[in-house]
């Protein structure tokens, strides 16, 4: 039996990314990191600024996103976001970029504490990449 | 009649607007293959998010304490109303096909006593409201520097929809907007936001879902961002419209203008002839004199 499900990444402006041959993706769910295998239980859950990791016959991949949703159902993993980069295409310039304006965003005194959780987030992981 | 100089200068002028109409036909053709092919493409996205939205809203245990941007207030007495037009003028019926719908709403909310607030999106839509709405316009948004409609956007002017609505400001938002359906139609629609309209489908299969965090907190979380997706949605199908409005309508100017120009030109070779033979009669009849 195939070990493999279907992936699907959808942004506002497009289908961003469809693979059937996945066998497993790991996603930066709100409360931690959760991978997801073929058969998993039917979940609804949203991402934090972290990587994707996609692993698949026709090889790896990594992506960087900043909010999301997340929904397995029938082994269709979809994924909802607004922002995400493949991280096999982002230079060093895009890097220090996205990290700058992170930073300024959580050193903004004016946001709630949930921005502020989601902004530090954005900061460590992009710190990470370096 | 007009003199014969008057009647080539007139020619001329069809022609240099005929050549203008139908240099803007072919931009607008050109643009509108990609503003449907942005709209074809976003598509899935709002689908999803609808579908994620409705099972989460069936698997919700506790009505009554549902996050108030999907059950809403419980009052309708203030109306948003969001109207989103075009920032450029030159297309046909579209942007008032858009304000007819949305003053027809008006006119009824008006007559039912209750509070009406409007956010136009667009300069073309501000423009022809505000003369008899314009003490109800509360915010005015013209992205006219965004080349094509794009997420950031249609983002600020979700979070301004839900600012407001957590500061109390209104009860019921509903956007309007031109769906695309083809090049020659264009359906003006009115579509409710907050509180969302629930189409009740009974059919969505029992299967449960494993949520994480609980639903409160996913659907909080989501229904903001829900709120962006369906006016970025409607951005889409707008721009769609915009440019296919406008392109039948350049073809309608193009073949008038063509028409006109038909007509322009018999009148004036008549009116040359006219001349010719007024001026071989006298000619004729001052030779026959002597």
């Amino acid at each position: 039996m195939s070990e493999e499900f279907k992936v699907e990444i959808v942004n506002p402006e497009k289908s961003f990314l469809v693979k059937d041959d996945v066998s497993e993706v790991v996603v930066p769910a709100f409360e931690g990191e959760m991978g997801i295998l073929k058969d998993h239980i039917s979940i609804i859950s949203f991402l934090k600024p972290g990587i994707i990791k996609i692993l698949s016959k026709s090889g790896d991949e990594n992506y960087y996103v900043e909010d999301g949703i997340v929904e397995f159902k029938n082994n269709n993993l979809s994924i909802l976001t607004s922002t995400i980069f493949n991280l096999a295409d982002m230079d060093k310039s895009k890097q220090q970029d996205l990290l700058k304006q992170a930073e300024e965003e959580a050193n903004k005194t004016d946001i709630n504490d949930q921005s502020k959780y989601l902004a530090d987030q954005k900061v460590d992981v992009l710190k990470t990449l370096n | 009649m007009a003199s014969l100089d008057d009647l080539k200068k007139r020619i001329a002028s069809v022609k240099s607007t005929q050549k203008i109409t139908k240099a803007m036909k072919m931009v607008a053709a050109a643009k509108l293959r990609r503003a449907q092919e942005s709209a074809e493409k976003g598509r899935p996205y709002s689908e999803k998010m609808n579908n994620v939205i409705l099972n989460l809203s069936n698997g919700i245990s506790d009505k009554e304490n549902a996050p108030k941007l999907l059950s809403g207030t419980g009052q309708e007495k203030t109306h948003l109303c969001v109207v989103m037009t075009s920032d450029r003028g030159l297309c046909g019926g579209f942007n008032s096909n858009i304000i007819k719908k949305a003053k027809g709403y008006f006119a009824k909310i008006l007559d039912e006593g209750k509070e009406l607030k409007i956010i136009t999106v667009g300069s073309k839509g501000n423009d022809q409201l505000k003369r008899v709405y314009g003490d109800k316009i509360i915010e005015n948004i013209s992205f006219k520097e965004s080349k094509n409609a794009n997420y950031f956007d249609a983002d600020k002017v979700g979070k301004m929809v839900i600012e407001k609505f957590e500061a109390g400001e209104f009860d019921i938002c509903t956007i309007f907007y031109n769906q695309f359906k083809n090049v020659i139609t264009q359906i003006p629609q009115a579509q409710q936001i907050i509180p969302l309209n629930n189409e009740v489908e009974e059919n969505s299969s029992e299967e449960s879902y494993e949520f994480e965090p609980d639903e409160d907190e996913i659907l909080s979380n989501l229904l903001p961002k829900n709120i962006s997706t369906q006016i970025f949605k409607a951005m889409l199908e707008n721009s769609a419209s915009e440019q296919g409005s406008r392109m039948s309508a350049m073809d309608n100017a193009t073949r008038n203008a063509g028409e006109m120009v038909d007509k322009l030109t018999i009148e004036y070779n008549r009116s040359r002839q006219a001349a010719i033979t007024k001026e071989l009669i006298e000619i004729i009849s001052g030779a026959e004199s002597l």
